[in-house]
C-alpha cells in the first residue's frame, strides 16, 4: 500500500459517502421524491475516489448518467447533489437536469450525459481547450464498457490519439451494458487492445483498490499533462445493483452477485486499514459523520422550492444577446 | 375484438409478419435475451431464435446502416431503437441512405425497412430523453412516418409497414406501452393503410386533429367540453406523412373550426403542416384562426412540475377549443 493511512481513512469516508448517498437516493426515489432514471454506482466507488485523488483541482471531468459518484468524489455538496434528485431549485443543475445530468463547473465537472457515446469527443474538447491555451490541465473522462461499440468512441478516439490532447479515457468496465454481458458485445476480453489502432497507451486492472486505482490513473495523468498523449484505461468492475431502478437484473446469478461482492470496494479498503492497525471506533466515527452528512443532505433537499420555471424559460440560449 | 395493450398489439404484429414471411427480422439492443426494454419483443428470440431476433451492441449507426442495406438486397428488416433518441446518433442513416436510395438509383433499388421505437417525452427522464420525433423525420421525402395512438392501430399499421415497399418511421410511446384496447380478433389478418386517418369521436363543435399520448388528452378534454355542451370532432391521422387531408378537411367543413394538440415543439412539424393545408384548402370554412396546443418550446427539464408545463394538458386544450369557439374560460 502506497498511501498513508490518513489518506486512506479519507479515500474511504468519500467511498462511503458516496454509497450512503447512494442507498438514501434509492429510497428517495421508492418514495417517488426523485424520477425519471436513476443509475446507481454502488459497487463502482472506488473508480471515482481514486481517479478523483489522482487528478488536480483544476482538472476535467465527464461521466455518463451513471454520475453521482464521481461528482461527490470531486466535491460536490451532497446537499445540491440530493435536491437535483429531487428536482428542486437548489440542486446542482437547478432541477433541470436531475440524476443523469449533473454539472459542477466550481468542481471542474462538466456532466452528466445521457446519449451512449456522446460525451467522449466533448473531453477530447476540453482537452484540446487545455492544449490550445497551455494552461496544464487534464481530461478525465468516463464510460461504459457498451460504449466502446458506438461512433462516439471510435471518432473521439481518432481525434485524442492523432493529435495527443491531455485526457485520459476511463472505461469502467462492469461486465453488463444494460442486461448485455460483454461477451455478447465485443469480440475482444481484453478492450485495451483497442487503444492500438489510434496509437494510444493504454492500461488495464481490477479496480476494487482505491490506492491502486489512484496510483494507476496518476500515471496516466501524468503522462497527459507532460505532453505526451492520451491513455486508455479499462477498470475491471461490477455494478451491485440493476442498470437503473426499473432493472431486476435477472440477467445475472445471486451467486454471480455475491461472488463479485466479495470485491467490494468499501471492505477491501476497511480490511487494509485494519491491517494496519485501525481501530474499530475511527471506522464508526465515519460512519456517523457520514450518516449525519447524509441525513442533512435529505433534509436540505426535503425544504428546498422546487425548481423554477424562469430557470427553464431563462436558460434555452443565453439571455441578453442579439 | 378482444381487449390486448398496445405493446402485446405490437408484438403480435411482429409475430404474425415474422410467421408470414421468413425475411423479416428484428434487430436492436436488448430485444433478445432481455425480452426487450420495454418487453414488446417478449418471447419473440423464444419463439424466433438468433438468427431472426437480434441483439446488437450500442451501435445504432451500425445497426441502422446493416438493415438498410438488407433491405437494400432483399430483406425485411424491423431495427428497434431503445428510445428514438438514441435515432440521431444513425440520423444520417436515415435521412441520407434509406430516404435516398430508391430516388437515387432511379427506382432500381427499394429499401423496405421499419424503424420502430418509442417516441415522446415518458416521465423525468429530462432533456436528452425526451424528445418527440416526428416534426424530423416528416421533413424528408422519401420516408412514411406513422404515429398510431390505440392498440388497434399500433397492429394494423405495424403490420402495413413491415409489408411496405419504403422505409417507414414507426413512432410508439413509453406511455402508450400499457394502453388497453379494441384488437381483431386471433387469426384475422386487420391490417390499417398508411396513409389513412381515423375520427376518432364524432361532433360539430370543433375538430381537433392529434395524435400520440397527446391523443388521450384530448380525449379527456372531450369529455369535459361535452359537459359544457361542446362535442370536438376527434381526428387521429394515424400517419403523419403522408397526411390524410381530405379527412381533416371534411371535419373542419363540418365543424368551421380547428385546434391541432401534439407533443413536439410548435416550430414547424406535421402541426404547422396540418394549419398549412387546412388554411389553404378550407379558408373559407374557417370561422376562426386554427390554433395547436404544442409542447412548450424549451429543452424538457427534469423536475415534475416543470415537465407538467411543458407537455399538452386537458386545461390547455379545453381552454384552445374554448377560444377558437369564442367563449370565455
Ligand atoms: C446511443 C444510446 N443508445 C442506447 C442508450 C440506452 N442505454 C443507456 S445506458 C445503456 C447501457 C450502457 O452500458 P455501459 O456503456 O456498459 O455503461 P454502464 O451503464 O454499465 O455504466 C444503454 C443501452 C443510450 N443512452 N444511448
Amino acid at each position: 500500500m502506497t498511501l498513508d493511512s490518513e489518506e486512506l481513512f479519507n479515500l474511504y469516508r468519500r467511498m462511503l459517502l458516496i454509497r450512503r448517498f447512494e442507498e438514501e437516493a434509492a429510497r428517495a426515489y421508492a418514495q417517488s421524491h426523485a424520477g425519471g432514471f436513476l443509475h446507481l454506482y454502488i459497487g463502482q466507488e472506488a473508480i471515482a475516489v481514486g481517479a478523483s485523488a489522482a487528478m488536480a483541482e483544476s482538472d476535467y471531468v465527464f461521466q455518463t448518467y451513471r454520475d453521482h459518484g464521481i461528482a461527490l468524489a470531486r466535491g460536490m455538496a451532497p446537499g445540491a447533489a440530493m435536491a437535483e434528485l429531487f428536482g428542486k431549485d437548489t440542486g446542482c443543475s437547478r432541477g433541470m437536469g436531475g440524476s443523469m445530468h449533473f454539472f459542477d463547473v466550481e468542481h471542474g465537472f462538466y456532466g452528466g450525459w445521457g446519449i451512449v457515446g456522446g460525451h467522449l469527443a466533448l473531453a477530447a474538447g476540453t482537452a484540446f481547450k487545455s492544449r490550445y491555451r497551455g494552461d496544464g490541465a487534464v481530461t478525465i473522462c468516463f464510460f461504459g464498457e457498451g460504449a466502446t461499440n458506438i461512433g462516439g468512441f471510435h471518432e473521439a478516439f481518432s481525434l485524442a490519439g492523432l493529435w495527443k490532447l491531455p485526457v485520459v479515457f476511463i472505461c469502467e468496465n462492469n461486465r453488463y451494458a444494460m442486461g448485455t454481458p460483454l461477451s455478447r458485445t465485443s469480440p475482444l476480453t481484453d478492450l485495451t487492445l483497442k487503444a492500438q489502432g489510434y496509437g494510444m497507451a493504454a492500461d488495464g486492472f481490477v479496480g476494487s483498490d482505491v490506492s491502486v486505482v489512484k496510483e494507476r490513473v496518476a500515471t496516466a495523468v501524468k503522462r497527459a499533462r507532460d505532453g505526451e498523449g492520451p491513455t486508455f484505461i479499462e477498470i475491471q468492475t461490477y455494478r451491485f445493483r440493476g442498470h437503473s431502478m426499473s432493472d431486476p437484473a435477472k440477467y445475472r446469478s445471486r451467486e454471480e452477485l455475491e461472488e463479485r461482492k466479495k470485491d467490494d470496494p468499501l471492505a477491501v479498503t476497511r480490511a487494509q486499514l485494519e491491517a494496519a492497525g485501525a481501530e474499530v471506533a475511527r471506522f464508526d466515527e465515519i460512519e456517523e459523520a457520514v450518516e449525519r452528512e447524509v441525513a442533512a443532505a435529505v433534509e436540505f433537499a426535503h425544504d428546498s422550492p422546487p425548481a423554477l420555471e424562469q430557470t427553464m424559460l431563462d436558460t434555452v440560449l443565453v439571455k441578453g444577446q442579439s | 375484438m378482444r381487449i390486448i395493450r398496445y405493446r402485446e398489439a405490437l408484438r403480435e404484429a411482429m409475430v404474425e409478419e415474422m410467421e408470414r414471411d421468413a425475411d423479416v427480422f428484428l434487430m436492436g439492443e436488448e430485444v433478445g435475451h432481455y425480452q426487450g426494454a420495454y418487453k414488446v419483443s417478449e418471447g419473440l428470440l423464444e419463439r424466433f431464435g438468433e438468427r431472426r431476433v437480434i441483439d446488437t451492441p450500442i451501435a445504432e449507426a451500425g445497426f441502422a446502416g446493416v438493415g438498410v442495406g438488407a433491405a437494400m438486397v432483399g430483406l425485411r428488416p424491423i431495427i428497434e431503437f431503445m428510445t428514438w433518441n438514441f435515432s440521431f446518433v444513425a440520423f444520417d442513416q436515415i435521412v441520407s441512405n434509406a430516404a435516398k436510395i430508391h430516388s437515387m438509383s432511379g427506382g432500381a433499388i427499394r429499401c423496405p425497412i421499419v424503424f420502430r421505437g418509442p417516441n415522446g417525452a415518458a416521465k423525468q427522464v429530462a432533456a436528452q430523453h425526451s424528445h418527440t420525433v416526428e416534426a424530423l423525420y416528416t421533413h424528408f421525402p422519401g420516408l412514411y412516418v406513422v404515429a398510431p395512438s390505440t392498440p388497434r392501430d399500433a397492429k394494423g399499421l405495424l403490420k402495413a409497414s413491415i409489408r411496405d415497399e419504403n422505409p417507414v418511421i414507426f413512432l410508439e410511446g413509453e406511455t402508450l406501452y400499457g394502453v388497453k384496447g379494441e384488437v381483431a380478433d386471433e387469426g384475422v389478418d386487420e391490417v390499417v393503410p398508411i396513409g389513412k386517418g381515423r375520427v376518432a369521436r364524432e361532433g360539430d363543435g370543433c375538430t381537433v386533429i392529434t395524435w400520440g399520448r397527446p391523443y388521450y388528452t384530448v380525449m379527456e378534454a372531450a369529455e369535459r367540453l361535452a359537459a359544457d355542451g361542446i362535442e370536438l370532432d376527434v381526428i387521429d391521422p394515424r400517419t403523419l406523412r403522408p397526411l390524410d387531408e381530405e379527412l381533416m378537411l371534411a371535419s373542419v367543413r363540418k365543424t368551421n373550426r380547428c385546434v391541432v394538440v401534439h407533443e413536439h415543439w410548435p416550430y414547424g412539424g406535421p402541426g404547422a403542416q396540418i394549419v398549412d393545408v387546412i388554411q389553404r384548402e378550407a379558408f373559407d370554412y374557417l370561422d376562426a384562426p386554427v390554433l395547436r396546443v404544442a409542447g412548450l418550446d424549451v429543452p424538457m427539464p427534469y423536475a415534475s412540475n416543470l415537465e407538467d408545463l411543458v407537455l399538452p394538458t386537458v386545461d390547455r386544450v379545453v381552454e384552445a377549443v374554448r377560444r377558437v369557439s369564442y367563449l370565455g374560460a
